[in-house]
């Protein structure tokens, strides 16, 4: 982004965007390219903990129960995750994940809010390894949960064997296989990362677009305008799309473990 | 695959293989995270919750009890004014009864004074009338002795002479009286 600020600002905007632009210089040491310890990226995944963790130690020091403004705008959050995710979907064994839920809606809701927050303006979701780290321990989960819950043997017996006439099954089994063990965690990740890799694009496209087109011809200056008009509005919808895929990836785990805890298939 | 994403680090970037550098920063970073608000913030918030609901059933349960207890006592004040009235509709019989008693008491004892008086005066007059007619008899008796002496001119100094012609002309004068 630095490095985008300089071209910006040189009026030599490097277009159409490409994958490179997600891969910024490592900050320590400055300026690498192959350095990954201490990143933008790594660094807004730290303030991202940072910030939940000081505002709800701050705001969850001393609860009471007539709450303040800011005891209750985090109760709300935890509230809102705890009972329309947690409790919906899984009853009032849902109680028990609520604080996992809440925990993992909060992170990438935070990390992905920073797509379009001024000066950090880059999700660390649209690197894989961090969607990936999550989806994987929703992976872990719902299987750990379910191998608890039924024992090892029933639990795959009833992830993979559906209610079907046994001719079918050879034919149903790789599937569920496929879908429930392999295609869960790959389309977890994928889903929030390509999400926020495809946000991220588009904003780029339609910023530097504006420049490379202001410098190709004056005359296209208007088209300029309307292109970072479009930035705005993409924006908006960059939003949308924030809240959106935090949303899905909690209900989808949320959704995973009732999947491992009922008793049928 | 990891080892292919930081070797080609340096001129390309796939972004669909994970960074195994990130991958280690982004579990410390989230462990943490899950570490600190599982442990000291969303169980606090539980008991909190707890805490309310149990604010807000005790309040409801307190309400409940002094509800009950107020509907008791209302009914033990019914029962207590009913029970009164009953009493002061008694009182009333009763005194109403007394004073019917009283009142024919007074009267029956009226009525006998009254004919104690009456008779007391019956009984008067009889003797005044008996005195009366004693005094009569003797001065009619000498009255009428005069007289004749005067008339007949004799006198009648004997006594049982005189008394016996007295009493004859008396006995005469009642028995044409009383025919």
């Amino acid at each position: 982004m630095f490095g985008q600020a300089n071209v910006l600002a040189a009026g030599q905007a490097a277009f159409p965007p490409s994958v490179e632009d997600f891969y910024l210089p490592s900050i320590l040491p400055w300026g690498a390219h192959d350095s990954y310890w201490f990143t933008k990226i790594t660094a807004m995944v730290w303030v991202a903990v940072g910030i939940l963790i000081i505002f709800f130690l701050a705001t969850y020091r001393k609860p009471q129960l007539v709450p303040t403004k800011k005891q209750w705008l985090a109760e709300s959050i935890y509230g809102f995750v705890r009972n329309n995710i947690a409790v919906d979907m899984l009853g009032h064994r849902g109680v028990r994940f609520a604080p996992y839920f809440t925990t993992l809606f909060c992170f990438v809701l935070l990390t992905n809010l920073f797509a379009i927050v001024p000066l950090f303006q880059i999700s660390p979701n649209s690197h894989i390894a961090f969607p990936a780290i999550l989806a994987v321990i929703s992976y872990v989960l719902f299987n750990y949960i379910g191998i608890r819950q039924h024992g090892f043997v029933k639990y795959f017996k009833n992830s993979l064997v559906p209610p079907a006439p046994w001719f079918i099954l050879p034919l149903l089994i790789p599937i569920e296989i496929f879908s429930t063990f392999i295609v869960r965690p790959f389309s977890l990740a994928v889903r929030l990362f390509a999400n926020m890799f495809a946000g991220h694009m588009l904003l780029l496209v339609f910023t530097l677009g504006g420049f490379a087109m202001l410098s190709a011809n004056a005359w296209l200056a208007p088209v300029s305008v309307l292109s970072w008009v479009m930035t705005i509005a993409l924006t908006f919808l960059e939003f949308l799309v924030i809240c959106l895929q935090a949303y899905v990836f909690t209900v989808l785990t949320a959704s995973y473990v009732q999947g491992a805890l009922a008793d049928e298939h | 695959m990891f080892l292919l994403a930081a070797e080609g680090g340096e001129s390309t970037h796939n972004p669909i293989l994970p960074i195994w550098q990130e991958i280690v920063v982004g579990s410390v970073a989230f462990a943490v995270l899950c570490f600190v608000l599982m442990k000291f913030v969303f169980p606090r918030m539980e008991q909190t919750f707890q805490a309310r609901v149990d604010a807000i059933e005790g309040g409801i349960k307190r309400a409940e009890a002094a509800q009950a207890e107020a509907n008791q006592l209302l009914e033990q004040y019914r029962a207590q004014l009913a029970e009164a009235r009953t009493d002061a509709a008694k009182i009333r019989d009763d005194a109403r009864a007394d004073a019917e008693g009283i009142r024919q008491d007074i009267l029956g004892k009226a009525r006998e004074e009254s004919d104690r008086i009456i008779a007391a005066g019956k009984e008067q007059l009889a003797a005044e009338r008996a005195t009366i007619v004693r005094e009569l008899r003797t001065e009619v008796g000498t009255i009428a002795v005069d007289l004749a002496s005067k008339i007949v001119g004799e006198s009648l100094a004997d006594e049982a002479r005189r008394k016996g012609t007295v009493d004859r002309f008396l006995s005469n004068l009642e028995s044409t009286g009383a025919r």
